[in-house]
């Protein structure tokens, strides 16, 4: 008899259901040539200094574990700098915990306060995670749709209608992926006071938050009454183009980053030392690398807005993060569609926007962390695409 | 906006000026508008395409020459700057503190090419006290572009 591997994976690995953007990609990947607009990182390599002045370290031979928590230089370092940027800062030896990206300080922070049968409020379209992270561990998520209408931005009302007795906790994400959508200030401060009214735990995920192209970014943390009532998560793989060093952190009330660092020791033990020397020099010196990479991105904002608005792909304006969330409504193809034609026919990745959430149906997300040329190219073929299947 | 234009076209001046325009938020006409100025003030010098000639041809020869040279009454290291500028064969020349006084780059079709241009055009000259050729062997950056970039970006195609 053949062993089947199968009848061993858990129930509740197997009810997981497969992440949207796993299918496309395998697809994708079997093409050549392909101008991609449907990657999540930037196109800029590590600034050099950081890698420079990481691998000085470990020449020297700072290649061992760190204190669970991360290293204090960098701890110290981090609410250094929220302190300064968004007015909020943390005691460094018991309110923050470095991670393996914000991935795994998301997952933490979900099965820190998620008991089986709680309810977590995700706001879609967002990030793949956020909901499997809630499944994974047993707690119930509950999905808020947002709308173009009203600039992919969630309300306190909208979320108040989907709360109930068990729910514990929302999953914020702005500036948002995928669809480039920021909050301002106003708003996120109803939904502070819903969650102070309502008892509830705001997970914020800010990775994106430097990448904020008009007005500035607004940490829900830094609003009165919400420094304790948020876990807050950043990390460095957006601003400082340093997706594959795997480091973030989660910042907030003592006792939650206290229970995070439980399941941390235990699954982790620490995030590497390489990128922890890396994160310290990048909050030291990376403050010009990073503007020059987030200047660069806004002109390419504003030029891809434009190209596909002129072809007929309707785009409301991003103002954060590094993706366009054109409505795909002129070529009457649903999202899947789209994409795959559009991968078959012209070689341009872009991404289905139902890969991020129902929600998302109608519209696809593009990313502009390409050079002017490459997005240039692919949107000269998605409108050769266009007018193919013009009725 | 006139620092951010000159950014752009510093990186790549093909990029036209309706393109300029929408990656800055500016019209157009006040794009062509600040070009135009920038080029009459000769803050844009020429547009030219960056050019690695050793990927056609393997024998042009270039070197670096210092040169030390007495200044002269009233006119300091100019005339003599010029002298040596005005030569096609010089493709650069700066005024340096330390040990010498002018760096003078020059190109030519071989290593006696070079060495001839020296010899008979460079160190002949008056007030020219003494040359010292040093031969570049390969060029790894130039103008700030890495030549031979082995590091090539490999995303994933599609990433979440």
């Amino acid at each position: 008899m053949t062993f089947d591997g199968s009848r061993y994976v858990s129930n509740a690995v197997k009810a997981l259901p497969p992440s949207g953007i796993r299918k496309f990609f395998d697809l994708a990947a079997q093409m050549e040539n392909v101008i991609s607009l449907g990657v999540g990182e930037p196109d800029f390599i590590t600034p050099w200094h950081i890698i420079e002045s990481s691998f000085y370290s470990a020449e020297r031979g700072h290649t061992s574990y760190t204190s669970n928590l991360g290293l204090l230089e960098l701890r110290q370092a981090i609410s250094d700098y929220l302190e300064a940027k968004h007015g909020v800062g943390y005691d460094p030896t018991n309110e923050v915990l470095v991670t393996t990206g914000v991935s795994e300080a998301l997952d933490v922070a979900i099965r820190t306060l998620v008991s089986p049968g709680d309810e977590v409020i995700v706001i879609e379209p967002c990030y793949v995670s956020y909901k499997a992270c809630v499944l994974l561990a047993g707690g119930t998520p509950v999905i808020v749709d947002t709308h173009v209408d009203n600039g992919f931005r969630v309300t306190a009302e909208d979320i108040a209608s989907r709360l109930s007795d068990r729910t514990k906790a929302i999953v914020l994400s702005y500036p948002n992926n995928p669809t480039g959508a920021v909050m301002d200030c106003a708003t996120l401060q109803r939904i502070a006071e819903l969650a102070q009214e309502r008892d509830l735990i705001v997970i914020s995920d800010e990775i994106y938050s430097e990448l904020t192209y008009e007005g500035t970014h607004t940490c829900i943390a830094a609003l009165p009454g919400m420094r304790e009532r948020t876990v807050l998560l950043n990390g460095f793989s957006k601003a400082y183009a340093m997706t594959g060093w795997r480091i973030g952190y989660a910042c907030g009330n003592k006792h939650i980053i206290g229970g995070m660092m439980k399941i941390h020791q235990y699954t982790m033990l620490c995030a590497p030392i390489i990128a922890q020397k890396a994160a310290i020099e990048a909050l030291r010196y990376g403050e010009e690398a990073k503007q020059r990479m987030v200047a660069e991105y806004d002109q390419r904002r504003r030029f891809i807005v434009e190209r596909l608005n002129a072809i007929g792909l309707t785009c409301f304006e991003p103002t954060g993060a590094f993706y366009a969330f054109p409505s795909i409504a002129a070529s009457g193809m649903t999202s899947e569609e789209f994409c795959n034609e559009l991968l078959r026919e012209q070689s341009v990745a872009v991404v289905p926007g139902n890969a991020f959430g129902a929600c998302g149906e109608g519209f696809v997300r593009c990313s502009y962390a390409a050079s002017l040329q490459e997005i240039s190219e692919a949107v000269t073929r998605m409108e050769r695409f266009l007018a193919d299947h013009a009725r | 906006m006139r620092e951010d234009i000159l950014r752009i076209l510093d990186e790549n001046d093909q990029v036209d000026p309706a393109t300029i325009a929408t990656m800055l938020g500016a019209t157009e006409d006040e794009v062509r508008a600040t070009i135009a100025e920038l080029e009459k003030s000769k803050a844009i010098v020429k547009y030219h395409a960056l050019v690695n000639w050793e990927k056609v041809n393997d024998d042009l020869v270039q070197a670096l020459i210092d040169v030390k040279v007495s200044p002269q009454r009233d006119v300091g290291f100019d005339q003599i700057a010029e002298r040596i500028y005005r030569f096609p064969e010089v493709k650069s020349v700066y005024l340096m503190s330390g040990a010498y006084d002018l760096s003078v780059a020059v190109q030519g079709k071989s290593l006696k090419d070079v060495a001839s241009f020296v010899a008979t055009k460079l160190a002949t000259l008056d007030h020219v006290l003494s040359t010292t050729t040093h031969f570049i062997l390969r060029k790894y950056k130039e103008e700030g572009v890495i030549l031979e970039d082995k590091a090539e970006l490999k995303r994933l195609v599609v990433s979440p």
